[in-house]
């Protein structure tokens, strides 16, 4: 396939192995490389890279999977709005595994409850045009790729006069969680291997204020093996020499040091910043984002309110630490276990960008 | 209903056993032989899609049931459970490629039955095929004569029944050009068999793919199995689409292909039977049994270094990010 | 994946084969033969050309990275 195969080029492969080993080689201590993103973590599995890179190159997964850092409660809610008559919910793929306080939308799907998978928002739109007597709520859940697509939905919605189509937002940022790992001193991160399609839309400009801030540098990397190593050589060799403050574009194909305004123009129209939980780091301020009163006629939140308790699992599933990055899913006494893929008890099992997931499916 | 199956199905699947209608069919003698005996129920959806049918896929499931034990397959039944107001022409499409598949592979259908049921208690049609097949004593295959050092060949490329299927079913917005590999494979390991010696272990991969299958092969047992990435056939297709929607090709279902384990020694002469034969012509060696890793499946990536392949828990999902 | 017809708010794109509708409204000047990165059915960047073969030239050590 035209520019991917070239990407997976062994001995361009094994080219870069050796000068990762010759960097690590210089380094006076062992370095912790967090990729933050899920895309980068099944890959990075996928791939093989962690058994790959020397052993004082040390990748650990960050929170970038969205579904991963969705709160119970957000589960919860869907499952009450899809007890609702006359509604179809529509949900990306990942979600419908993802365990709540008591169910999940797989299983209320066997019970007869009308959710449905789609790809793209439009698609769910498309959805809510051909059952018109039919309240559609889409469960609008991703970073700042997938949040541009929502948000030209809702203003496609909105243009074509449709009343049955409503998001429930559990978007939320990046950059603002990579800001609150570093203030946690228990999280040791030397640098950052920044997500490729976030930054397509955000550009490069988020991660100079943390990086200058906090000392560690940034590389936005691509998704190919050949990306991903570049992306380690190029931190491992900014830490070598010094050089903290830097961040560096890698996937320079894709990513524009500008990012894509006009996608963050859209989101903005639609979306306004508030603060949000995530799942297993608690409340990240001005994190999450919320449907302006503008398009109210599309949040789901203030059409169809909902209580749901918040209620804490004490399971021992350290998702939270993994999350952080603090731990592995090896650490975790139930991974492999009670926790599996096909009885998951936390997020990170059950989304296919799930660190435990990656590690099951993988292995560390 | 017993004018539509002596006046239509009688005369398709035209047995001269079957056409008696006794209660069982009477075979032939089969005093000297292993008999094998196998049966499936098939309710695909869609039931038509790009390669096939439902009716083509009963068919071919069981007789590949029979051969990769190495049995020849000789008899099926059908058993037919159709949906209230499901089209006749359409039952009759599906009727007619299993009797077409039937003969091509050579295998008779003797028996069968027929049921209507009432609208929503079945999705269009459920089929059941049971088969019966024969071989000789001599044969030796099962998992105990698997040892280190044996190749791991399959016969084409992996993944396309479950993606002309998908892209059947109109999802994803996606339009591919792909045909499910649906086929009977007993005419290919008959000269698998007769062309090589020392075969050990056949299995054809179905539903969760070659990874489940091989996984299935190793559990429990005193060897491994190491992949190579790189050597496993896959059309440029197939993998675009698992790139795109995030697929793992090894999980997806095949329904025309056969894993076969044979002795190092007979690698050469499995690959050049299988490549002369129409399902075979992308024979390739993708792996070899390993004494290491025992109990598991493990693949070489193209970074060089190796990963675990599991088994597949629940369905794949496309990923978001 | 590439892009093989343009329209006004979408866009046909092709890979091997594989033919879907893609809304390029978050793109300038999409032309017949670019290639685009999608995500959720929405194309969020165009390839950049000269830079992929940059890179590639990389790959194969035609030139020093």
């Amino acid at each position: 396939m035209r520019y991917i195969d070239e990407f997976r080029d062994p001995s361009s492969i094994k080219r870069q192995l050796k000068e990762i080993n010759k960097q690590a080689e210089k380094l006076p201590s062992p370095v912790y490389l967090m990729e933050v993103c899920g895309t980068h973590t099944m890959a990075i599995g996928r791939f093989g890279i962690r058994q790959a890179l020397p052993k004082n190159i040390k990748l650990i997964s960050g929170p970038g999977c969205p579904v991963c850092v969705t709160p119970d409660s957000y589960i919860d809610k869907a499952i009450y709005l899809s007890h609702l008559k006359d509604v179809i919910i529509t949900t990306f793929g990942d979600m419908v595994k993802v365990p709540g306080s008591s169910s999940s939308l797989e299983k209320e799907k066997s019970e007869g409850r009308d959710i449905r998978i789609v790809y793209s928002p439009l698609e769910a739109l498309a959805i809510a045009e051909e059952s018109p007597h039919k309240n559609n709520i889409f469960l609008g859940v991703g970073f700042e790729t997938t949040t541009p697509a929502v948000a030209l939905t809702i203003k496609k919605a909105d243009e074509e006069g449709i009343k049955n189509f409503y998001v429930l937002s559990g978007h939320k940022l990046i950059p603002p969680a990579m800001k609150t790992l570093m203030e946690d001193k228990e999280v040791r991160i030397d640098g950052f291997i920044c997500p490729g399609h976030v930054s397509a839309i955000t550009g490069s400009k988020p991660y100079i204020a943390i990086s200058e801030k906090y000392n560690v540098p940034s590389v936005i990397t691509g998704f190919e093996p050949y990306d991903i190593l570049e992306g380690i050589l190029i931190l491992t060799e900014k830490i070598v020499r010094g050089e903290y403050k830097d961040v560096v574009i890698q996937y320079k194909r894709v990513v524009k040091p500008e990012g894509n305004q006009k996608a963050r123009k859209v989101m903005k129209d639609v979306f306004e910043v508030v603060d949000a939980e995530w799942r297993g780091i608690g409340v990240i301020k001005k994190s999450g984002l919320k449907i302006r009163k503008r398009y109210e006629g599309f949040d789901a939140e203030s059409h169809f309110p909902v209580k749901v308790k918040e209620k804490r699992k004490r399971c021992g599933c350290i998702c939270g630490d993994i999350l952080k990055g603090k731990r592995q899913p090896t650490d975790c006494k139930m991974f492999g276990t009670i926790c599996t893929p096909e009885s998951p008890l936390g997020p990170c099992m059950v989304s296919s960008e799930g660190t435990c997931a990656a590690f099951y499916k993988y292995g560390g | 209903m017993h004018n539509l199956i002596k006046d239509t199905f009688v005369p398709i699947f035209n047995s001269p056993i079957l056409k008696k209608l006794d209660d069982s069919a009477i075979l032939k003698k089969l005093a000297g032989q292993e008999i094998c005996f196998t049966t499936d129920s098939y309710t695909v959806e869609p039931i038509f899609f790009p390669g096939g049918d439902i009716g083509k896929l009963a068919v071919c499931g069981t007789i590949n049931d029979l051969s990769v034990v190495g049995a020849k397959p000789l008899f099926l039944s059908c058993g037919l459970i159709v949906e209230e107001g499901l089209e006749v022409k359409n039952l009759e499409i599906i009727v007619q490629s299993m009797a077409t598949t039937a003969k091509k592979a050579g295998v008779e259908f003797v028996t069968g039955d027929f049921k209507v049921v009432e609208k929503g208690k079945v999705d269009k049609i459920f089929i059941n095929t049971s088969g019966i097949g024969i071989r000789t004593k001599r044969i030796r295959l099962g998992k105990n004569f698997i040892k280190s050092g044996d190749r791991v060949i399959i016969n084409g490329n992996i993944g396309d029944h479950e993606i002309a299927v998908l892209s059947a079913r109109k999802q994803f917005g996606l339009s591919a050009n792909i045909k499910s590999d649906c086929a009977p494979l007993n005419g290919l390991i008959e000269d698998i068999m007769k062309g090589a010696d020392n075969i050990y272990f056949m299995r054809d991969p179905t539903r969760g793919g070659i990874a489940t299958t091989l996984n299935e092969i190793v559990e429990g047992q005193r060897f491994g199995l190491l992949l190579d990435e790189e050597r496993i056939p896959i059309s440029p297709e197939v993998r675009s689409i698992c790139e795109i929607l995030g697929f793992d090709p090894l999980y997806l279902a095949n329904e025309g292909k056969v894993i076969v384990i044979c002795g190092k020694e007979d690698t050469g002469k499995v690959l050049s039977v299988m490549k002369r034969h129409p399902l075979g012509k992308r024979a390739t060696v993708i792996g070899e049994v390993i004494k290491e890793d025992a109990g598991k499946v493990v693949m070489k990536t193209v970074t060089g270094s190796y990963r675990i392949v599991d088994m597949l828990s629940g369905s794949q999902l496309p990923r978001i990010c | 994946m590439k892009v093989i017809e343009v329209k006004r708010e979408t866009a046909r794109v092709e890979c091997e084969g594989i033919i879907r509708d893609v809304n390029i409204q978050f793109l300038k000047g999409v032309k017949e033969g670019d290639y685009v990165i999608i995500h959720a059915g929405i194309a969020i960047e165009k390839l950049d050309k000269k830079e992929a073969e940059k890179t590639l030239r990389i790959i194969k050590n035609e030139i020093y990275r």
